[in-house]
Parts: C-alpha cells; sequence; structure tokens
C-alpha cells in the first residue's frame, strides 16, 4: 500500500457550554447568536480527523484533507486550534454550518469539492465524518456524499480501522448492547462514519500549526461559497432536547460513592 | 428592572469572542498569535485550572503536581513563544506582544502559573537582550522544548537580582553579590569564584541556570556585571528555603544560596581584558534596564486579564443569586435576573470591565509598541558603535540633536494632509534614530504606566469584583477563583518593580520633550476622535489630558508656600501623584483608541460584523466610563497639587488685610449697592470673623487651572447616561451555560 488519501469531512458547531436557543431566521430556524458564538470543531467530526490523522501517521506515503463547509470567518477562528493538532490540508466551503440546512444539498457541495482535490485517487480514497453531529444530525448527510461520490462501502458508528497486511481494512462498528461488528473490507475506497474513536485529543502543537497554516490560510483565502440552504424543508417546530441541570460541587468524593449516586439518580425517572 | 429602559437601540448580545479581540488589540492578520492564543488558553483552562481546582495552591514547595505546569508550557507553546525559529521557536520576530498574549490567557485562570511561564523568559532576557552570540544560541537552543524525535528535557532558568541586603530591598544598585577571580593561568580563561545569595527568587525549586547580578569584589575585575550560573558547575547551587508565599503560589520562589566557580565566559555580553583588568561589556544595571523594560508589560496585562474573566462569573452569580428560594418562581424578574434587578451590582460590574479593558489595551498597546522599537533599538545601537558612540555623556549629546527632529517630526506628523512638508517628513522618517527616539519616548512612559496603573489599580478594582460575588467571592469555590485572583493582584503590583519604581521612571519619562510634543499631538488626535464619535468619552479625556499638561508646566516653574521648587525627584508628592494621574490618562486613550479600530475595522470580518451596532454602542459607553472615570481622578489630583502647596490665607496679618471690613462695606453700600451680598470675608467691627480656616484662598494666580477645571467638570455631561446604558446591557448579555474551566 503506498499510502491512502483520507478526506475527512467535518465543519464547526457551537460552543456546546454555550446557551443555544432556537429561533426563527429570514429562511427558517437558526440559533440565536449563533454567528456569534464560539465554536469548535464538530466532535464526531474530531473524531475522524484525529483517527485520520493516526491512520496517515502510520501508513507512509498518505495524506489527510479536512473538507469544511461553514461560514469562511467562523472557520478560520477553529482553524486556530485544530490546525495544531494534526498535519491535515483544509479545503474550505464558505456557507452555512447551522444544523437546519438540507443534507442533500450539503452532501452534494461536499461531494463537488471532494472531487475537485488535485490528485485525488478513488483506489487509495478513504472518506470520513462523524457519525453524528454536535449540531442537528440529519443522519443522512454522509451516507449520500457516498453515494454521489460512487462509494458504497459504508460503515457507520466506527470506533476502529486496521489496515491489514494483505491491503483490506478490518472495521469495527458499533452495534447495540455495547457490541462491535467487525467487517472487512477489500481496501479504498470506503466511507467511515465515526463514532468517538479510540485517540484522545492530540495536544496542540504550535509547530504543527505553523505548518498547516502555509495551506489553511489560502485555503480559506480562495474558498468559494457553496450554495446550501434549507432546500424544500420545512420545520413544523424547533426545540431544544430537554435537558435537567442539577450541579452540586463535591469535593472528595469516592468515584464508587458517585456512581452508586448517579445509578440512584437515573432510576428515579 | 432598575436600570432605566432609555435605550432602543442594538446592544451587546454576546460577550465579545476571539474574533472581537482579534480586532481590537490588532491580530486578525498574525494567524501564529491567533493559534498561540488558542493553545495556551487550552493549557491554562485545563491543566492550570485543574490544578488550582485540586488545591495545588495550598503548598508553597514546588511539588511534583505543579511541575506538570512545566511540560504543559512546553507542550502548548507557552516556552518556545520567547526563541526565534532556528533556536527552537515559532514565532519569527520581536516577541513582546506574543509574551503578552499568553501570559493574558494564563493570568485569565492563575497568574501564578503565568508568572511561571514568564520567570523563564525573564532569566533568559539577560542572554536576549545583551548575551554573547555564543551564550544566546546556547541557552536559547537548550531552553527550548525537545523537538519530535529529541530526548531531551529543556533547561530552565532563574533570574537572580534582589538579595537580602539590606532587609529585602530591590534596590538595584546596591548588590551583595560578590564575583572574584579564582584562577588565571595566562593565556587561559579566568576563572570566576561567585558568591551571591537570592531573595524571592522565582523558578528557584527547578532552574537549571540562572542569571545572577553581582558585584565586582577583586581588582582584576571592573564594576558589576550579570553572569550564568549552572546547577552543575563546582561549589553550592543551593535552591533555598520555598517561600511562604500568600500569593501565586503556582510559581516557585526561594532564596537561594550560590558559591560557585565558573568561567569568565558566563559574564553575559562578554567581556574585555585591559591592563590585566576583566573589563565586562555590560554592567549588572545596563543589562536589567535592556530586561525590565520588556518584562513588565505582561505583569500589567496579568491584572487586567484577571479582570476581565470576573465579567462571566459575575454575571452568571448575579443572575441565578436567588433561583431556588420560594420567592423567586420561574418567569419571574428575580428569578431571571436576580440580583441584577439591582442597579448598583451592574454599575460595579460596569466598572470592573472598563478597567480590565482599558489595562488590557494599554498593556497590548505597549506591548506591541515595544515590538516595533526592539528592531530599531538593534538598528540604533549599530549606528551608535559605527560613529564610535559608547554611552554615556556622548550618545546624551548626540540624542539632544535627535529629539529636536523627532519633535519635528511629531509636529509635521499631526499636521493635516494638504498642510505637511511631506519632503521633510520622508527625510526624518528614514533616520532610525529619529524614529527609535519617538518610539522609545512613548515607551518610556507607557511601560511604567502598564505596570504601575493594571496592576495597582487593578488590585483595587478586583476587590470590587471579589465583592460583587458575596461571601462565595472569598471561598476556594468561587467560580473563577476570584478570591485567588484579589490576592495575587497584590503580588503583581509589587514584583518586577513596585510601585514606586514606575512612579520614579515615569516622573522621569514624562518631562522628555519628545514625548510631550506626541502628548500633545495625541490631545488633538482625541478631539478630533470626539467630534465624529462624541460618545466615546474622547472629549472629556482630550479635557483631562490638557489639564494634566497644564498641571505639569505649572509645576515645573512653580514654587511652594516656602519658595522651594515643586517639581524636582526628590519631591516625590508632586511627581507621583502626576504620574498616577498621567497612567490613568495613557490607560483610557488606548482603550478609545481600540473601540474606534473595533468600529473601524470590524465591519471587515462577517463574525464581528454581525453584532457589530450593539458591540460598538457598548464599548462606546464603556469607554465612556473609563474616561470619565479617569477625568475624575486627574482633575482631582492636579486640583490637590495646583492649589495644595499653597499657604491658606488666616484671619492674621495679609489674610485679614484682604478682607472687607463691615464699616467699609457698610460705607460702599452708598456708591455700589448690593455689594455686601457679594463679600464672603468680612471682618466684623469687633474684630470677629465668619467660622472657617481663613479667608477663601482667591488662586488669582491660577485661575487658567480653575478655567480648565470647570470645564472638565461640564465635560462629563453624559458620562453616566453611559454607565446607565452599559448596565442595562450587562442584564441582557447572553452568557454560555457554564464557564468553561473547572472551580
Amino acid at each position: 500500500m503506498s499510502g491512502y488519501q483520507i478526506v475527512v469531512c467535518g465543519s464547526i458547531v457551537p460552543d456546546p457550554l454555550q446557551t443555544l436557543e432556537p429561533v426563527t431566521g429570514p429562511s427558517g430556524p437558526v440559533l440565536k447568536n449563533e454567528l456569534m458564538l464560539p465554536a469548535v470543531l464538530d466532535p464526531w467530526a474530531g473524531h475522524a480527523l484525529y483517527e485520520a490523522a493516526n491512520l496517515a501517521a502510520k501508513t507512509p506515503g498518505s495524506k489527510v484533507w479536512l473538507v469544511s463547509l461553514g461560514p469562511k470567518a467562523k472557520v478560520q477562528q477553529v482553524m486556530m486550534a485544530v490546525g495544531q493538532k494534526v498535519p491535515f490540508e483544509l479545503v474550505a466551503l464558505d456557507g452555512p454550518a447551522g444544523g437546519f440546512v438540507d443534507a442533500h444539498e450539503t452532501a452534494a457541495a461536499l461531494a463537488d469539492a471532494v472531487k475537485a482535490i488535485p490528485g485525488i485517487d478513488r483506489t487509495k480514497l478513504l472518506v470520513f465524518g462523524g457519525w453524528e453531529s454536535a449540531s442537528r444530525g440529519a443522519g443522512a448527510t454522509l451516507q449520500i456524499l457516498g453515494e454521489r461520490l460512487e462509494i458504497h462501502d459504508q460503515f457507520q458508528g466506527v470506533d476502529q480501522i486496521a489496515p491489514q497486511a494483505d491491503g483490506s481494512l478490518e472495521i469495527l462498528e458499533r452495534v447495540e448492547g455495547g457490541q462491535h461488528q467487525i467487517s472487512v473490507v477489500a481496501g479504498p475506497p470506503a466511507l467511515l462514519g465515526w463514532a468517538t474513536g479510540n485517540l484522545p485529543e492530540p495536544r496542540n502543537n504550535p509547530q504543527v500549526g505553523m505548518a498547516n497554516m502555509r495551506g489553511i490560510m489560502p485555503a480559506l483565502q480562495k474558498s468559494k461559497p457553496a450554495k446550501v440552504g434549507t432546500g424544500d424543508l420545512q420545520y413544523l417546530a424547533v426545540t431544544l432536547p430537554k435537558a435537567q441541570r442539577e450541579t452540586r460541587v463535591v469535593k472528595n468524593m469516592p468515584t464508587d460513592e458517585i456512581a452508586r449516586e448517579i445509578v440512584e439518580w437515573i432510576s428515579k425517572d | 428592572m432598575a436600570v432605566p429602559a432609555s435605550v432602543a437601540a442594538e446592544t451587546l448580545r454576546t460577550l465579545p469572542g476571539d474574533d472581537v479581540r482579534q480586532v481590537m488589540w490588532r491580530f486578525s492578520d498574525r494567524y501564529d498569535l491567533q493559534m498561540l492564543v488558542q493553545s495556551v488558553r487550552s493549557a491554562a483552562r485545563s491543566t492550570v485550572a485543574r490544578l488550582v481546582a485540586d488545591g495545588a495552591r495550598n503548598s508553597h514547595e514546588w511539588t511534583p503536581q505543579k511541575n506538570e505546569l512545566l511540560k504543559c508550557f512546553d507542550e502548548c507553546g507557552a516556552t518556545g513563544v520567547f526563541m526565534e525559529p532556528h533556536q527552537g521557536g515559532f514565532i519569527e520576530g520581536p516577541k513582546n506582544f506574543a509574551m503578552a498574549l499568553a501570559t493574558f490567557e494564563l493570568a485569565w485562570v492563575d497568574a501564578g502559573a503565568a508568572t511561571c511561564g514568564l520567570a523563564s523568559h525573564l532569566a533568559l532576557s539577560p542572554i536576549h537582550e545583551r548575551g554573547t552570540q555564543e551564550q544566546v544560541d546556547k541557552y536559547m537552543s537548550l531552553a527550548a522544548p525537545a523537538k519530535p524525535g529529541e530526548d531531551r528535557v529543556p533547561l530552565r532558568g532563574a533570574f537572580a537580582l534582589t538579595e537580602p541586603i539590606p532587609y529585602v530591598g530591590v534596590d538595584t544598585g546596591m548588590l551583595g553579590g560578590k564575583v572574584r577571580v579564582a584562577e588565571w593561568e595566562p593565556g587561559k580563561e579566568p576563572i570566576l569564584a561567585v558568591e551571591k545569595r537570592g531573595r524571592f527568587i522565582t523558578n528557584m525549586g527547578f532552574a537549571n541556570f540562572v542569571a545572577a547580578a553581582v558585584d565586582s569584589a577583586d581588582e582584576r575585575i571592573k564594576g558589576s556585571c550579570m553572569i550564568i550560573l549552572e546547577d552543575s558547575d563546582p561549589g553550592t547551587f543551593d535552591r533555598g528555603t520555598p517561600t511562604k508565599k500568600l500569593v501565586h503560589q503556582l510559581s516557585s520562589t526561594s532564596d537561594p544560596i550560590f558559591s560557585l566557580r565558573v568561567p569568565a565566559s558566563r559574564i553575559i555580553g562578554g567581556y574585555a581584558v585591559k591592563n590585566g583588568v576583566i573589563v565586562p561589556k555590560y554592567s549588572h544595571d545596563e543589562v536589567i534596564a535592556a530586561v525590565f523594560k520588556h518584562t513588565r508589560v505582561p505583569v500589567g496585562v496579568m491584572t487586567s486579564a484577571k479582570l476581565l474573566s470576573a465579567v462571566e462569573p459575575v454575571i452568571r452569580y448575579q443572575r441565578g443569586r436567588f433561583r431556588g428560594a420560594e420567592q423567586a418562581k420561574p418567569g419571574s424578574m428575580r428569578y431571571e435576573l436576580g440580583l441584577q434587578v439591582r442597579q448598583d451590582v451592574l454599575h460595579r460590574l460596569v466598572d470592573v470591565w472598563a478597567t480590565g479593558e482599558a489595562g488590557s489595551s494599554l498593556g497590548f498597546a505597549t506591548a506591541r509598541l515595544f515590538d516595533e522599537l526592539d528592531p530599531l533599538e538593534k538598528e540604533k545601537t549599530a549606528i551608535l558603535a559605527q560613529k564610535g558612540i559608547a554611552g554615556g555623556k556622548s550618545e546624551f549629546k548626540l540624542f539632544r540633536e535627535v529629539n529636536q527632529r523627532a519633535v519635528e517630526l511629531v509636529k509635521l506628523r499631526a499636521k493635516p494632509e494638504a498642510e505637511r512638508d511631506e519632503k521633510r517628513v520622508a527625510e526624518l522618517e528614514a533616520d532610525p534614530l529619529v524614529r527609535y527616539a519617538v518610539l522609545d519616548s512613548a515607551s518610556g512612559v507607557l511601560c511604567p504606566a502598564t505596570k504601575l496603573w493594571c496592576t495597582g489599580n487593578g488590585a483595587t478594582v478586583m476587590r470590587e469584583a471579589v465583592s460583587l460575588m458575596g461571601g462565595y467571592g472569598i471561598t476556594e469555590d468561587c467560580p473563577g477563583f476570584l478570591g485567588n485572583k484579589w490576592m495575587d493582584a497584590q503580588l503583581e503590583a509589587t514584583y518586577e518593580g513596585p510601585e514606586a519604581v514606575q512612579r520614579r521612571q515615569l516622573s522621569v519619562c514624562m518631562t522628555n520633550e519628545v514625548f510631550l510634543a506626541q502628548y500633545e499631538t495625541w490631545i488633538k488626535e482625541l478631539r478630533q476622535v470626539a467630534s465624529v464619535k462624541p460618545d466615546t468619552g474622547a472629549c472629556e479625556l482630550a479635557s483631562a489630558m490638557t489639564l494634566w499638561l497644564y498641571t505639569y508646566k505649572h509645576l515645573v516653574v512653580a514654587t511652594d508656600a516656602n519658595g522651594e521648587k515643586l517639581f524636582q525627584g526628590p519631591r516625590q508628592g508632586v511627581t507621583f501623584p502626576l504620574s498616577d494621574a498621567l497612567s490613568w490618562l495613557m490607560a483610557a486613550r488606548s482603550f478609545v483608541l481600540d473601540v474606534l479600530e473595533l468600529e473601524r475595522k470590524g465591519p471587515e470580518n462577517a463574525v464581528v460584523a454581525e453584532g457589530l451596532p450593539g458591540l460598538a454602542h457598548f464599548y462606546e459607553d464603556l469607554a465612556h466610563v473609563q474616561c470619565a472615570r479617569a477625568a475624575g481622578e486627574v482633575g482631582r489630583i492636579c486640583a490637590e497639587l495646583v492649589y495644595g502647596y499653597n499657604k491658606h490665607p488666616a484671619w492674621e496679618g495679609e489674610g485679614r488685610k484682604a478682607c472687607y471690613a463691615a464699616q467699609e462695606l457698610e460705607e460702599l453700600e452708598d456708591v455700589i449697592p448690593g455689594i455686601g451680598s457679594y463679600a464672603v470675608d468680612v471682618i466684623g467691627k469687633d474684630g470677629s470673623h465668619p467660622t472657617k480656616a481663613g479667608p477663601c484662598a482667591s488662586c488669582v494666580s491660577v485661575q487658567d487651572f480653575a478655567a480648565l477645571r470647570t470645564k472638565l467638570d461640564g465635560c462629563l455631561t453624559g458620562s453616566r447616561l453611559a454607565k446607565d446604558r452599559a448596565a442595562e446591557a450587562l442584564a441582557k448579555v447572553m452568557i454560555p451555560e457554564a464557564l468553561d474551566y473547572p472551580a
């Protein structure tokens, strides 16, 4: 194997610590002050990116691209942190990143961007993305993207990928009951929607950042507007999942005791 | 809602994010700095915050737990920020602004951690500023974090200047540390014996090398110098007893003892041998002068960062204060706004925020100025060397002439374009010495102003922030560690030159003619700003600056009631308050300029542009509040200085003669009816007089001052309305659900 071409599709979401309040904008639902809220790389896409970088590091000749569809200025901010974590080349598409856009339009824009990457070779291509999203996950974008790229070997809820000696790839997908389904695919092209994977978030490395930025900044400058919107979708109602915060500050509590209390609390419902 | 719902205009929607800061603090186009901020922030809000939350501050010793900080700094780039790329760093060019930003991020969580990071840079600074090329290459490279694949622990440094002689003083002119010649074989490098005891030396718990200030105790060594000591040198390298600090416990401080033999090549900057005497290239005070003017700025920024970090936890506390109480039902004002139904808590928080903004603006502006100045200083040094000028009187003489041209340049630049002699401007700007003189004169004021005002006044205002959290503020569990931050601020006001040292430097540098020429143009610029942005408070700030300038000029020529000259070095009762007043002005001015930058450049950034009208309104109001506060301080200080040294008239002698006599008034009443009602001080027929200290002081000689002061008071018009609006915004602004670091 002379290396993989790993294209990770992932965008930004508002920092989960922020107050997320759905409101109705001119073209459908949006989050209140969304553009002004600090953003982070969608955590699911983040897992995909770090797994991609790990695979690339272990397979000489590999390269990672991050295709990101989002407001250019916000993506740039997020890249200042993400760009320091692992080596990759950014392909930026300027467009909305809210959770309310149409999955078909998003997938179409992403597919066009992947196809337009110079030197892309289907025989080496692995498309990664998040199985879920920290914003409204349509649950369909990645599958449609795969179809548009004519990649039919698709895996969702992936936690592990292991290249085999014969060039095939062993893939662990989440199934019910905390179990994994093991599949083997002959090789690229394949599409993987990542769950959490097994890797911690890489630490920031300014040296990696400085190297990445030579590509990231020009990519952001030349990013073109993507025609992505809500399409024909109509939202009847938008609400946040019900959340209840019952925070107590307790120090020096044994872990068994914490676990017991959590179980007791869950059992109440 | 207690604040008047006066303004329907857009206001602040969310707390300002990175995009806003990058515009205000001018690093939108510096992705290296933006990355540094993200990286250091991540370290601060994870490793550092966890250490604080886990109680690592509760010991004086440097523990393995605290030692995690060093690895964390190496990984996030905080260590490498001081180095050039070829030395293992990642930022090219001057690093003052970068260091200020990194310090800001660390201090947002814990200033002790920030100090720990800064102290390593402080140890390297003497080498960086005045070291030989060999010294620079060796220590900068070895102190850089290991590169991938490199098996090396970076060198850590400490800076040992202060000593327990006398007591715990920081008189940089008096050194107890001694250096002697231990061995000097013909044709070989001399070996020196160094004896040094340090006091309150940061990083000593783990330092591998120390830049120490020592004086000669040997006729074969001339004067003083700074010298590098290593922990592997033969002799005693005793790290000493940890200092029992009440604050900054995430930095290691102790009183070390050194008795070491080191080669003479360790003298920072090198040496020459003249007539059998070792002559260090730089004395210790020449080295530290170059060092401190850079390193004091981040310390100022530290306290300002803490003030800004207090805003979010205080708002959250205020809003949630009554939740859970039976009387506060969801949906009610008490439930939704909590304490924010009361105007006072909002007004006080506005003061905290405005002070934090002004301090940050001043600190970052000064750091950026040093980034501009550094290369010019190198150029100046080279030019002077070429001319054979080695400092002292000859340099002073040269700069007397250069300063004249610098003043000319400042005045020419201030002229409207149509009236400006561009050819002459270009000619003057082409001279690096002239450009140096302009920037250096400003830095001479802005650097001590940053250290003095941001930390001293910052400590006072930080106490206000703590008080806004009620009893919670003074507990270990206070979100944002505000109690720690308040106490820490006292050390920030003290180390790297306490307040008196900063006031002393200010009182000297503010008399520089090139600075004063710039100051006058700044007043004009602020008036121009005020004409297009009247809500920024720029006009009252200009009036306050005018009053300060008048006061300075008056004090320079005035004498007190005993005929003693007022403005003179030893008379710190005059020069120091004037320095304080100037610092208030410089901070407010920097803030106004940053608000203007936001309004000018904000529309270019899609994210900033989204909420810019409301953000700009809020920031104008905040700046207005700060300008009014500065104007109030300046008015008070200047009035005390101008009037306070005159003798108050008494009811006897000359004072009595100046009063009307009751009988005299009765007679005059026939000629000027009603005159009696205007006369304040009247001596009765029996010699009685009004019940007060004496006849009112006429102050005829300073009527111009009185006019300026009255005008300044009038300029405060509208400032409280601005405060009301800013307070109203604080009750409406959207904040995150939770703080992004543990408490």
